[in-house]
């Protein structure tokens, strides 16, 4: 941590609601990639509140086009880049959990398969908060959201949460970590990595919200770390394939989790065994991907 | 050494690119455009062209890759047809507004449904409000000065908009023709190297495109589009002249005349269909019948005040549409009837050659034929008329 530049490429005055996970996410980043970068930013809350014209917390250049095609623009920008011999410049794209594994998936997946060297970053907040917290393909089970409502006949998100870096990770390409804000020292390492390899690489950060979520906004890292400890998030790392876990999920159980959020509020004890299930299934599958 | 070659309107396309020197080509294939980017990939592969390309998923990235790398700073190009063009129409907002001078051809195909691959402009027609000039083409050799010619007008600090150069499937797409190549060297002199200096991606001088913006600000862009388009027509016009200068074609900018001068009546057309008409506007002139024809190059920015000079030398004017807006008649007609609001003279549409069908002599003398109806009496007795439509009257 201590050796982290003190300049602020992502700076103070931003409008994200207290507790936001993602300007921490964020500010780590920019920290790490440096000032020579470039940012794609899909319509999310991080446009939004990074950059409302005429007003702009980003010290380096960005583009946003459009929601679903995050990877093919930061691809295009890159190439471009590279054209006019600037082939140096990192380029990064910071894009949520719905506009990554819903709409976005289609152009992250040409992306990855046609290795673009670039960085992709998906701030996982586990549903659709800047058009009002609807439900997305990462919400985890049981969730309320405002198109999940706890009602009389279903409560709360009946699915499960996709997993995006396993589908990246059968890209083949050359880095695909998870990380979380409530572990930076392990999230600044893999932003530090990403950044020094080329080619595809993709990262999912865990990013918690509070005004999703329901939790009090001090309680963001907190939670980001029960996430790791109860194994709803595993933290790991795929380099050219190669799993690595870097940290072992303590399995808590996923009721301490669940509690303190007013997301999972209405959640019957059957539907936090359904999730305590899903989490130790979880589990079982991202440590099988080790191959000793 | 300049070279004629007898190509297809696709290659005619893919050379264009080449001789601009594009620095990115984003491509997706969908009949009939797939030549296009097949041969660009043979230009890429074998070296003849020194261009980043980018296969991607669909044509949605493919513009998105163009407006990206535009903004990065580069000249880019992509083609497409059809349901690729409607695929990328939420992408095409974003080129017009930020002004970003991407070159596309589009190989004018039907729009599903049902699904069919022949030529039709209801592709092209609907993007009409999207920021892009449009441009509709006759011949294989119009196709590559075209390509060239588009990225001057659309780079000139006036413009700054993209272009869509658009040529009817099949009927040039995938015929070959005659087709005078340009000296690569004499290409370079008319065409420069793309210096951005509004819109660029680069640390050094760090700049923002795309801010998410309040209504404050937004009418003003819309502005600035708008006039970028009314300011095109001007550029349109001197980039046609130099080009003739330089290469010896001249294609006379917005529209094409041709025996406008006494006519009684005037057909406009646009695309291919123009070739079908021109020798019977001579057949009619051998016979004594004064006709007249205008090919409508540029239907976007509209040759508003061009069509209004027509008007004022002619009796009646007759609108060909290979597009329909159901219930409104053809794109074409609606504009001219806009333009032409207050001059008393009839104004009729000629629906014709849709799904690709062929567009026939007989159809053509029909238009020439109800239009010096309409000179005659004052007024039209249709103001749409379909042709060689099953069971319904002309």
């Amino acid at each position: 941590m201590k050796d982290l530049p003190d300049e602020e490429l992502f700076t103070a005055g931003h409008t994200a609601c207290p507790g936001c996970g993602c300007p921490i996410m964020v500010r780590a980043a920019m920290k790490i990639f440096g000032p020579n970068t470039v940012c794609y930013f899909p319509a999310n809350c991080l446009l939004v509140f990074g950059a409302t014209y005429p007003q702009d917390a980003f010290k380096v250049p960005y583009l946003h086009v459009l929601f679903e095609n995050s990877a093919v623009c930061a691809s295009g920008i890159k190439r471009g880049l590279k054209k006019l011999g600037k082939g140096d410049v990192n380029v990064v794209a910071f894009a949520g959990d719905g506009g990554t594994a819903d709409i976005g998936i289609q152009a992250l997946s040409g992306a990855a398969e046609r290795n673009e060297d670039i960085i992709y970053i998906c701030y996982d907040n586990e549903a659709y908060m800047n058009t009002g917290i609807q439900r997305s393909g990462s919400t985890p089970h049981g969730a309320w959201t405002t198109t999940t409502p706890v009602g009389k006949k279903i409560a709360g998100k009946e699915l499960y949460k996709k997993d995006v870096p396993r589908i990246m990770i059968a890209h083949d390409v050359p880095y695909v970590a998870t990380a979380s804000i409530g572990h930076p020292a392990d999230m600044l390492r893999k932003l530090e990595k990403a950044r020094d390899l080329k080619g595809f690489r993709y990262l999912q950060i865990f990013a918690p919200c509070p005004t999703g979520w329901r939790f009090d906004t001090a309680k963001t890292v907190q939670l980001a770390k029960m996430a790791v400890d109860c194994g709803l998030w595993t933290l790991y790392e795929a380099e050219d394939g190669k799993v690595t876990i870097n940290k072992k999920p303590k399995m808590t159980p996923v009721k301490d989790y669940v509690k303190l959020q007013g997301r999972f509020r209405h959640m019957t004890d059957e539907q936090i065994d359904s999730l305590q299930e899903w989490a130790n299934k979880k589990w079982e599958r991202d440590s099988a991907m080790v191959i000793e | 050494m300049v070279e004629k070659r007898v190509v297809t309107g696709n290659y005619a396309a893919a050379y264009g690119a080449l001789l601009s020197r594009v620095d990115l080509i984003a491509a997706y294939p969908i009949t009939p455009q797939t030549f296009v980017v097949e041969h660009a990939s043979e230009f890429v592969n074998n070296g003849m062209l020194d261009a980043e390309f980018m296969r991607v998923e669909s044509e949605h990235s493919a513009m998105s890759a163009c407006v990206s790398a535009t903004a990065a700073g580069a000249r880019t190009f992509t083609a497409t047809a059809s349901q690729g063009l409607a695929l990328m129409h939420e992408v095409l907002f974003i080129a017009g507004s930020a002004h970003l001078p991407i070159v596309m051809p589009v190989i004018n195909r039907t729009v599903a449904g049902p699904i069919g691959i022949w030529a039709e402009h209801n592709d092209t027609m609907p993007q009409r409000d999207t920021g892009w000039l449009q441009c509709y083409i006759e011949s294989n050799q119009e196709v590559l000065d075209m390509i060239i010619q588009a990225y001057k007008i659309c780079e000139d600090k006036r413009v700054l908009l993209p272009m869509m150069v658009n040529l009817d499937a099949f009927i040039l797409s995938h015929t070959v023709e005659p087709v005078e190549f340009p000296d690569i060297e004499d290409v370079d002199k008319f065409l420069p190297k793309y210096k951005p200096e509004h819109a660029r991606l680069w640390p050094e001088d760090p700049m923002i495109i795309g801010s998410f913006s309040p209504p404050e600000y937004i009418q003003e862009i819309r502005y600035q589009t708008d006039e970028s388009m009314n300011n095109s027509r001007k550029v349109i016009e001197e980039v046609n002249s130099d080009f003739a200068k330089a290469f010896r074609r001249d294609y006379y900018g917005m529209i094409e005349e041709y025996q406008t001068d006494d006519a009684d009546a005037i057909l406009i057309t646009l695309g291919t269909v123009t070739s079908t008409a021109r020798p019977i506007v001579d057949e009619y002139r051998d016979a004594g019948k004064k006709v007249g024809l205008v090919k409508l190059r540029f239907f976007r920015p509209y040759p508003t005040e061009l069509i209004r000079k027509i008007a004022e030398k002619t009796k009646a004017i007759g609108v060909y549409d290979r597009a329909v807006s159901f219930g409104s008649g053809g794109p074409s007609w609606i504009d001219a009837r806009s333009a032409l609001y207050g001059y008393n003279i009839p104004v009729i549409n000629f629906l014709a050659g849709l799904g690709g069908r062929d567009v026939m002599a007989s159809d053509v003398r029909l238009m020439f034929d109800r239009t010096l109806e309409a000179a005659k009496e004052g007024k039209a007795k249709k103001d749409v008329v379909w042709i060689g439509t099953r069971g319904v009257e002309p």
